[in-house]
């Protein structure tokens, strides 16, 4: 072999390191996750137009069998498209953001050597079911985003999405009284499974809507940083 | 140094990547040429034959400590099409990420200073077994199977084929397997004395046709 030993910067093993090979602080990771249709994607996309101009943000998107939602985020134009990668997932989701992350780690890393040095990177899994989580080595917090329109006992019900998010997300609360969800119950019912986790309910399409997502991303942002 | 590393190295939920990818099953299934188990059958016995023998073959020679720049420059002359070879790069540094995890070693970290965006899989497959104490034979064999596994379960979630009738194919291809195993190796021997010109260059060109038409497609649940 002739292969060199002594550079200095060889690349990171393991993706959870909270530096770059160079020293520098890598940016912080938040997943994205959630049932199909639940308004990730519209989610992702009203963070980056809330958050663009505070901080340097890129996402990696994983979809099932397209490149719909990457595509999506292009044509909303809500980043430059270089900040904007696509993870295929081989017809299984939830195995690219937890038991098999390599992927996701170079399309993290490669953002990071071309666009960086960035503030925040977006990981949106793709659309899957209650029991998709991300793993701890690829992001640093997950949110996981469902929708009244899925069923107001989705709370109840529970799952490892939903108890154990670092924020969970009930989208499209314009819709509850169109499909009679009782937004009551369903962020009672949040509660009684999450604890002191917290909870947003949110409509994209009418009062605040990404504010409160954006203000957690903000602490999170604080808490990394700091 | 253990044996069972070599189940570690060979389990299919070895986090290197491999889940999204189907061996240009999917290729096929869209081109009529997979539709049940019998086709599946052919298909991995042909690509265990020909891009397996191949890639056996370079993972023995880097298990024996041939010289990794060699062997990629062999491997790419190996495989015709560009998407391919871009498979091939991208699979190695997925690899190469989990072995470094699993089996810390100076060559795989060598490896990755000389290849940040990846070196052919099979070449960081054989550099893995050697961190992990395995022999070429172990590299090779990882190899043969990977050649067949892959595809096999990928047809299970394609054609929502009986997953006992992929295992099955796996089962009967065994055999198979061995002998290109041994074969594998022997080339990679006399490799390390004449040079990569005495590997193996057995070609499947449809498998290479399939990728190329593959990687142009809009939508697809695998990424080749």
């Amino acid at each position: 072999m002739h292969l060199d030993h002594s550079d200095p910067h060889a690349p990171a093993a393991v993706g959870a390191d909270a530096r770059r090979p160079d020293g520098r602080r890598r940016a912080l990771r938040i997943g994205l996750g959630g049932p199909v249709g639940s308004g990730k994607t519209a989610t992702v996309a009203a963070l980056c137009r809330e958050l663009r101009d505070e901080f340097a943000l890129a996402v990696v998107t994983n979809d099932i069998y397209t490149r719909e939602d990457a595509e999506f985020l292009l044509r909303e134009a809500v980043l430059p498209p270089e900040r904007i990668a696509a993870v295929e997932t081989g017809a299984c989701p939830h195995t690219a953001i937890r038991d098999d992350i390599s992927a996701n780690l170079e399309a993290v890393e490669d953002l990071e050597d071309a666009v960086g040095p960035l503030d925040l990177v977006l990981v949106e899994s793709g659309g899957d079911n209650l029991t998709a989580t991300f793993s701890k080595g690829l992001v640093d917090a997950q949110v996981f985003v469902i929708d009244v329109a899925g069923g107001d006992d989705i709370p109840r019900k529970g799952g490892p999405g939903v108890t154990t998010a670092d924020l969970l997300v009930v989208n499209k609360t314009d819709l509850a009284p169109y499909v009679g969800s009782d937004l009551a119950r369903m962020a009672a019912d949040a509660k009684a499974q999450r604890a002191e986790l917290p909870v947003v309910l949110q409509s994209l399409r009418a009062g605040s809507g990404v504010r409160d997502v954006a203000a957690w991303v903000r602490g999170r942002l604080a808490a990394w940083t700091a | 140094m253990t044996k069972a590393a070599l189940l570690v190295l060979a389990d299919g939920r070895f986090p290197a990547g491999g889940h999204a990818h189907s061996g240009g099953a999917e290729a096929a299934v869209r081109a009529g040429r997979i539709t049940g188990s019998a086709d599946l059958e052919d298909f991995c016995r042909g690509r265990l034959h020909t891009a397996g023998l191949v890639a056996a073959a370079l993972a023995a020679a880097a298990a024996l400590g041939a010289d990794p720049v060699a062997l990629d420059e062999a491997a790419d002359a190996r495989t015709p099409s560009p998407a391919l070879r871009g498979t091939a790069r991208r699979l190695g540094r997925q690899l190469l990420r989990a072995a470094r995890s699993a089996w810390p070693d100076a060559g795989l970290d060598a490896l990755a200073r000389t290849f940040p965006k990846g070196a052919h899989q099979p070449v960081v497959l054989g550099v893995t077994a050697r961190a992990a104490g395995l022999d070429a034979r172990d590299a090779a064999y990882c190899a043969a199977y990977e050649s067949v596994s892959g595809p096999a379960t990928a047809v299970v979630r394609l054609l929502s084929l009986d997953p006992f009738d992929a295992t099955g194919v796996l089962a009967r291809t065994a055999g198979e397997v061995d002998r290109v195993t041994d074969r594998a190796v022997a080339a990679a021997r006399t490799a390390l004395t004449e040079g990569v010109e005495a590997l193996p260059a057995a070609s499947a060109p449809l498998l290479e046709i399939g990728a190329e038409a593959h990687a142009a497609r809009p939508t697809r649940l695998f990424a080749s």
